[in-house]
């Protein structure tokens, strides 16, 4: 399983951010082709993140770019980009099956000999999209994850973006839901207003809560906040502990099932306790070692 | 062999470079000007790399403009091929 807590939008024809992207501790950079590149930058950006795919060190950070759509530049996109190796593409706008089956076989013709396959991420985006989650989800084995992109999304509601969220509620639970039916990750939308630090904390506890497993930003300085959201606290690690403890010590007297505080431990609070710990351990927190 | 136009990419934002190109007269090489922030100390590897890039596509008698706003050489190699690719002197299908 790979940690995307943060996946952080670079402008793909920026080189000062493009070579910096390593240093921010995201644990994915989205190098952006889509819309941060005006139409008539298109083939200098495109240029630009190829070279520095294959000569800039991004550490441990996730090399993600986000393509145009196949429509519009991401057929020239997948061609330039995939043969230098970054590590998934974001496909934006995602709206069927057919859109992923298509990217993913465009990437498998343009992968050279011997490399990593290149994973793909399904930006949803649309009323279509949304409705079409869990397919989209299953519609090729390099989809790793559905994210969420809620100011086009709203947009095409006709609906107002407000900070609380209201009317994007249903479809992030959509997007959750089908990502988990079909064993893919779900990131939740950006939080745009990169001076609310309150505010992008709130919606990022709200995210966790519906399932997220990680939250696409905009902006380096919103890195450490999603990540204190998203990583286990020490109370989570200890009863995650106890919990495999517990179970640990009743399968030993040959039973499926414990009992820690009055309530039943069964498979699937042994399977999040068993995440909250590999979480733990990927982080360098304590807990890591019952695993 | 394709005609070379007047082109430019890159922009002069810090960690930039920009490239202008245009035919030069017939025998007259690749000549490169450079105004760089740096360029005591990396003139010659930026004019290198410049020169690299347009050595790799057989293109002769070309004048090079470039202001550097201390680019890394990857940016430099992405900016020079940008500038040649909206030249028409590289097929796109060439550019990567």
């Amino acid at each position: 399983m790979d940690l995307r807590r943060t996946m952080l939008f670079m402008p793909g024809n920026n080189p000062g951010m493009l070579q910096n992207g390593g240093v921010f501790g995201a644990d994915a950079i989205i190098l952006d082709l889509e819309d941060a590149v005006a139409p008539q930058e298109k083939d200098a950006a495109r240029l630009l993140v190829a070279q520095a795919l294959q000569t800039v060190d991004y550490g441990d950070s996730e090399k993600v770019v986000r393509i145009n759509t196949l429509d519009t530049f991401g057929r020239q996109d997948i061609k330039a980009i995939v043969p230098c190796r970054p590590d998934a593409l974001l496909v934006p706008k995602v709206e069927s099956p057919e859109d992923i089956k298509e990217a993913a076989r465009l990437v498998a013709a343009y992968e050279q000999p011997g490399q990593t396959p290149v994973k793909l991420i399904a930006l949803l985006e649309t009323p279509c999209g949304i409705a079409e989650a869990y397919r989209i989800a299953r519609a090729d084995k390099r989809v790793v994850a559905l994210a969420f992109g809620a100011e086009d999304y709203t947009t095409s509601l006709g609906a107002k973006r407000t900070k609380e969220g209201t009317e994007i509620f249903s479809a992030r639970t959509m997007v959750v839901n089908s990502a988990a039916a079909a064993g893919v990750q779900s990131i939740d939308t950006p939080f745009t207003d990169v001076n609310d630090q309150d505010g992008l904390i709130a919606d990022t506890e709200l995210a966790k809560r519906l399932g997220f497993k990680g939250k696409l930003a905009i902006n380096p300085r919103q890195i450490d906040d999603i990540h204190k959201v998203f990583n286990p606290t020490e109370q989570d690690i200890v009863w995650a502990e106890r919990v495999i403890k517990a179970i640990r010590k009743a399968e030993a007297e040959g039973s499926g099932v414990a009992s820690l505080d009055g309530k039943m431990v069964d498979a699937p609070i042994v399977a999040r306790a068993e995440r909250i710990l590999y979480l733990a351990q990927l982080l360098g927190l304590a807990g890591g070692g019952l695993l | 062999m394709y005609e070379l136009k007047p082109a430019q990419a890159g922009t002069l934002e810090s960690n930039d470079i920009m490239i202008t190109v245009a035919p030069g007269p017939i025998g007259s090489g690749v000549v490169i000007e450079l105004e760089s922030i740096v360029l005591a100390q990396y003139g010659q590897a930026i004019k290198k790399t410049i020169a690299g890039v347009i050595g790799e596509h057989n293109i002769t008698d070309i004048y090079v403009k470039a202001v550097d706003r201390g680019a890394l050489d990857c940016t430099i190699k992405a900016r020079t091929l940008a500038a040649l690719g909206r030249a028409g002197v590289i097929a796109s299908k060439e550019l990567i």
